[in-house]
């Protein structure tokens, strides 16, 4: 029914379609339906960062006579960390945009810049992880140890599922070309690189800000 | 390390008679069942409709059969407990030992809730919500295979339990520290744990299914406020679930960390804090009260308005007061532990917030009283069920409220007082909602209708059930008596508990009659046929289709025109003794069946049985299945079938001429 | 028909109180409970009557198949059980503030303090100023307000005297509050109220109230017993045990309490072969 319309749909705009949420077309197409549902997936990882930063909050002081937040956190390497991620996030975007209009060479080309700038983000943080553990402060140390590890690995997970999921799409745009379900499932993956963006900004200034701070 | 981590012939049970003996039965049963499949040749059938199917009907009816069964582990559990307690008094120390009691009553409330209430609530909005809004199917057909079975691989790692090592001794919220570690090293926990987390993942995908399918596909002219109040409520449920779940994976996830790697969030020592736990498992507990409830409150205002022959008083209200029940549930999760000793005032916000949901609740009892009101109130077994609840469910609210006073909570907290509270709302809200909607949504599942006679034995059995086994408890709350206790001091308190296990007994017998009333159905199933597809004169979408209804649900999606969709196009024909016009048909589209879901979920449980079994191994090949499976499917090429329009137009056709002979009976007989 | 039985037993829990706290406690729950039950007995008629008077085979009653709505019903059943939660609520916040456990109670007398500890299954009472303890047996005097801290030295439990009134939480590492007071003499049972394991039904204890004077005498007893509580007698009380009988320990290592607060005493929980607890030697 809505096939016509349903045609270059990358954007997240309702293009032709109008929802007035009074249903009076029934429903919507597929290129509405799936990035709606994976907002609404993503809305959930959001409450489960912000149970895991709610905890963070509760145990960063306990310490048990350990190392605290400033002895540990080095704001340079963080804010390195942070570039990259964010270039990745404006690099998917212009993946995005290469991708609208179906140009396999730039397509691949941005994505993969996109993977090795989350590549070079998880390798700091694994780095700073193998530090932390090697200047006695593991995760086993303290309350606080288990939450920064907890939270901050938390988001690498995420990032390295990110990663994955971005190596199995180019290979399926490769293999498959730009069709409409592929397409779909792209934008998908760049809404959660996106929000990955986003919860980085929250553990950025809650807990290596705020942590350095004093 | 060895092959298969902690896994030694130790874990079988061999010296404990109750749980090998337990087992063996239920093998052999399983078996029994596989070989008696297998001779009957229909696992082909199975595999492609059901196993495999996309079918939300049929995804549906394996939720609640998931649930069914689950009921009559759950109550096997209960009924133990009720046999410990009536014997193990003064002297004696009744037939289980503490270490095999603890279990029962932790996988009694993990199984009838996890279990139980959640398969059977989401088994309905399965079945019902993509009917009642006028759709084929729900948004993601495909995910709506996994989530389910992704559940029952939790269930299935719970009753594995039985068989190899042991459940959780700690209660069915697992608090730490007691469930850390130090205090629990056996395998209890980690069961319970990774069970929950991976029928967790179920849970939250059904959500994003639900909220996508309700607020994006509905039937052209279905607006919000035109929506069933059923769809209403499932909308509400599955926004918390969303909300809260999410919070239980990451409280259950913490635990594991301390558990599995050693980490300091609940652990007496490190600066571990186990008040957070408390907090943490809560705000999602409480809301999954809500997540309950609510679709049952729904279940309600459908059986209230079809059975008294009106539309549902008060729908804005109604609709409004749930989304309040909603919101509010999130602000109240303190008063589980009120006795913490957080302070005068904290105590006293979260328990004005806890009464508060009490007047949206208060509003929606009157509004169902007030449907019945001038109506013809045809005293069927669903009606049966929601007059049981409304009185029984005005008591359970009384008690809540009580509890939900701090300085009355301070004495009766964590008592048999809290027990039969909760027993109360659970039973008398939820799962009257679940029976009635049992009986209700049969003959559309089905084809026929449930036996009447023998349903209503059942509603008495539990209804007199439930009151003989929880209205002592209440009492032995106020003398003191506390919950979870494999022995009991006072001898006074022996007749109580003797009308208790009575109780749980004649439950039994309800849930024995509800077998023999499906079997007995189904043998005399050509007498009781549902020709119309519309046995209880419905008022919403589902009852415009015929019983069972085709893969596709509706030829053409149906157009609404006010608030009862069917009952107002239902009139209109009446009136003008014919249907609508013909309309213009076309060939359907519909997702194909596919095996992702069992297997992702195989693979699920393959993982969550090496990480309980510390067989690192095993996991790894686990999770590179899963991941594997997931590829495999995002590569394959055909997502739908078209079902070619000469086949629509002959079952439509068909429907019509049905239609057209019931609309003949009804105007003769008006 | 429960009524009269619940009234007719003595000794009976919640509903029959010794002190002051608990007195207040029972009475906001039967005053709740009616003013509930005013709405609610009313609404059950209701419930009945009208499925009842609207059955269909009832042709004296009046079938209206369009009537849904009445913007003064609405008005009336939002008005009902919000009016009732309105003055609930009030009921609910002097209570809570009224009755908040940490609050002294207002007394001539000085409070007695006791120190409670939960350990695996049984309950140790140090009297920090007496300087002896006792296990699993409660001795306070009848009239005189009862100041406790509490706090667990394994897993949670809850500390509850039915007829004393409000229960609270023993946690590890972490002190609460609670004051109660018995005016009644006798003995009554208390318990943990929160599970705590294999062992928790065996941690029923007994409280005992005497009067002033004869609590004068049993201190002077408890301090002739002979047993000592030092490490090593905490390190022997510490073992998982149930249904332990009372006893009571002329003496106490003082602090013991703030060092079990602190995880500074050692202690023996359920023993493990991979399990280390930090043990850093005792306070006394």
């Amino acid at each position: 029914m809505t096939a016509g319309i349903e045609a270059p749909m990358v954007g997240l705009t309702h293009g032709a379609s109008e929802d007035t949420g009074l249903g009076q077309r029934g429903p919507e197409s597929k290129s509405i339906v799936v990035p709606y549902g994976f907002w609404l997936f993503v809305l959930s990882d959001m409450v489960l960062f912000s149970a895991l930063f709610a905890t963070y909050a509760t145990l960063v002081h306990a310490n048990d006579g350990g190392p605290t937040t400033s002895q540990l956190f080095h704001r340079d390497l963080v804010a390195v960390e942070t570039i990259a991620l964010l270039l990745s996030s404006f690099v998917c975007g212009l993946a995005m945009i290469t991708a609208k209009r179906a140009n396999m060479i730039w397509t691949q080309g941005w994505l993969v810049l996109t993977g090795l700038l989350g590549l070079v983000f998880l390798s700091i943080e694994l780095y700073e992880f193998a530090s932390m553990v090697a200047e006695g402060a593991p995760p086993q140390r303290s309350a606080f140890l288990s939450a920064f590890f907890t939270l901050v690995g938390c988001h690498g997970l995420h990032i390295t599922c990110g990663l994955l999921w971005l190596g199995t799409m180019m290979a399926q745009i490769w293999a498959k070309g730009f069709q409409q379900h592929i397409l779909r499932r792209l934008l998908c993956f760049s809404v959660f690189w996106h929000a990955l963006d986003i919860i980085w900004v929250a553990i950025f200034t809650i807990v290596y800000l705020i942590g350095t701070l004093s | 390390m060895t092959l298969f981590g902690r896994l030694t012939w130790d874990a079988i049970p061999f010296n404990q008679p109750i749980p090998l003996i337990t087992s063996l039965v239920v093998l052999a049963a399983v078996a029994a069942i596989v070989i008696w499949i297998t001779m009957k040749g229909w696992w082909p059938y199975l595999w492609n409709e059901y196993i495999t199917s996309t079918d939300h009907k049929r995804i549906g009816i394996m939720y609640i059969t998931l649930a069914l069964v689950m009921l009559v582990r759950g109550f096997a559990d209960a009924i133990m407990m009720r046999a410990q307690q009536a014997m193990a008094i003064g002297q004696s120390q009744g037939y289980l030992p503490p270490e095999h009691y603890d279990q029962i009553f932790s996988a009694h409330g993990t199984i009838m809730i996890f279990f139980v209430a959640m398969p059977f609530v989401i088994g309905f909005m399965n079945f019902v919500v993509p009917l009642q809004l006028g759709v084929r199917d729900v948004a993601f057909p495909t995910m709506n295979n996994a989530s389910f079975w992704l559940t029952a691989s939790g269930a299935l790692l719970v009753n594995l339990s039985l068989f190899l090592g042991e459940f959780a001794r700690t209660g069915w919220l697992a608090f730490p520290p007691l469930s850390e570690k130090a205090f629990s090293p056996g395998v209890g926990v980690d069961y319970y744990l990774v069970a929950l987390q991976i029928s967790g993942v179920g849970t939250v995908l059904t959500a994003v299914n639900f909220v996508t399918t309700i607020l994006k596909t509905r039937a052209p002219g279905m607006s919000y406020l035109r929506m069933p109040v059923f769809c209403w409520t499932a909308l509400a449920s599955n926004l918390l679930i969303l909300a809260a779940f999410p919070v239980l994976t990451v409280s259950l996830a913490l635990l594991m960390l301390d558990r599995y790697l050693g980490f300091h969030f609940f652990t007496n020592d490190g600066g571990g804090n186990s008040m957070l736990y408390m907090n943490l498992i809560w705000v999602w507990g409480h809301p999954e009260v809500y997540i309950l409830v609510l679709p049952a409150f729904g279940i309600y205002s459908e059986v209230a308005a079809t059975f008294s022959g009106k539309p549902l008083f008060g729908y804005r209200s109604m609709v409004f007061a749930t989304l309040a029940i909603c919101i509010i549930s999130f602000c109240v999760w303190l008063h589980h532990f009120f006795t913490m000793g957080a302070g005068a005032d904290v105590n006293a916000v979260f328990g004005i917030a806890s009464m508060i949901i009490g007047v949206p609740t208060g509003v929606k009892i009157y509004n169902w009283l007030f449907t019945m009101y001038g109506g013809r109130v045809r005293f069927t077994v669903p009606m049966y069920y929601l007059i049981g609840f409304m009185l029984t469910f005005v008591i359970g609210g009384l008690t809540g409220v009580l509890l939900a006073i701090p300085p009355v909570d301070f004495i009766v907290h964590n008592s048999l007082f809290l027990v039969a509270h909760f027993h109360q709302v659970i039973i008398g809200g939820v799962v009257f909602a679940l029976m009635a909607g049992y009986t209700y949504w049969f003959p559309k599942a089905f084809g026929f209708t449930l036996d009447e006679r023998l349903g209503k034995a059942v509603f008495w059995c539990w209804f007199i059930g439930f009151h003989l086994a929880f209205m002592p408890l209440y009492v032995l709350g106020f003398w003191g008596a506390t919950r979870r206790m494999q022995h009991i001091p006072d001898p006074t308190w022996a007749p109580w508990l003797d009308v208790a296990f009575v109780g749980a007994a004649i439950i039994g017998l309800g849930i024995v009659l509800t077998v023999v009333q499906l079997l007995y159905s189904i043998k005399t199933r050509d007498q009781r046929r549902d020709v119309s597809g519309d046995p209880w004169d419905g008022r919403t979408l589902e009852w415009l289709t015929l019983s069972p209804p085709p893969h596709y649900n509706f030829a053409v999606l149906p157009d609404v025109h006010g608030e009862e969709a069917y009952w107002t196009r239902k009139q209109t024909a009446i009136k003008e003794e014919q249907l609508i016009p013909e309309p213009n048909y076309q060939p359907i589209e519909m997702p194909v069946n596919t095996p992702t879901g069992i297997i992702v979920a195989f693979f699920a449980s393959l993982c969550g049985f090496a990480i309980i079994w510390y067989i690192w191994w095993l996991a790894i090949v686990g999770l590179i299945g899963a991941f594997a499976i997931f590829v495999w499917y995002a590569w394959r090429d055909e997502h739908e079938h078209i079902i070619p329009v000469e086949e629509v137009i002959a079952n439509a056709r068909e429907r019509r001429r049905i239609r057209m002979e019931h609309l003949h009976t009804v105007s003769q007989s008006t | 028909m429960v009524p009269v039985l619940l009234t007719s037993a003595c000794n009976r829990g919640i509903l029959d109180p010794v002190g002051p706290v608990a007195g207040a406690e029972k009475q906001i729950l039967i005053n709740s409970t009616a003013i509930m039950l005013a709405i609610i007995i009313p609404t059950m008629i209701a419930t009945v009557g009208v499925a009842w008077w609207f059955r269909r085979g009832n042709t004296k009653a009046e079938y209206r198949p369009d009537w849904e709505y009445s913007g003064a019903i609405e008005m009336v059943v939002w008005a009902i059980p919000a009016l009732t939660i309105m003055l609930l609520g009030g009921i609910a916040w002097i209570g809570s503030h009224d009755l908040e456990p940490s609050k002294p109670l207002a007394s001539k007398t000085p409070a007695l303090k006791v120190e409670v500890v939960s350990l695996d299954w049984k309950w140790l009472f140090i009297y920090p100023d007496q300087g002896f303890a006792t296990v699993n047996q409660l001795v306070v005097p009848a009239g005189t307000p009862v100041s406790f801290r509490l706090t667990s030295a394994t897993v949670w439990n809850s500390f509850f005297v039915p007829q004393m009134g409000t229960m609270i939480y023993t946690m590890p590492r972490m002190a609460t509050r609670l004051n109660l007071q018995a005016d009644r003499v006798g003995v009554f049972n208390g318990l943990s109220s929160h599970f705590s394991g294999d062992g928790f039904s065996g941690m029923q204890f007994k409280v005992q109230v005497l009067p002033p004077d004869q609590f004068a005498m049993w201190e002077q007893g408890a301090h002739g017993s002979g047993l000592k509580l030092d490490s090593a007698g905490y390190a022997a009380l510490s073992k998982p045990s149930s249904y332990v009988k009372p006893m009571t320990y002329g003496a106490v290592a003082p602090g013991l309490f703030d060092a079990i607060l602190a995880n500074r005493v050692p202690s023996n929980p359920v023993p493990l072969p991979d399990h280390n607890r930090p043990v850093n030697g005792t306070k006394a």
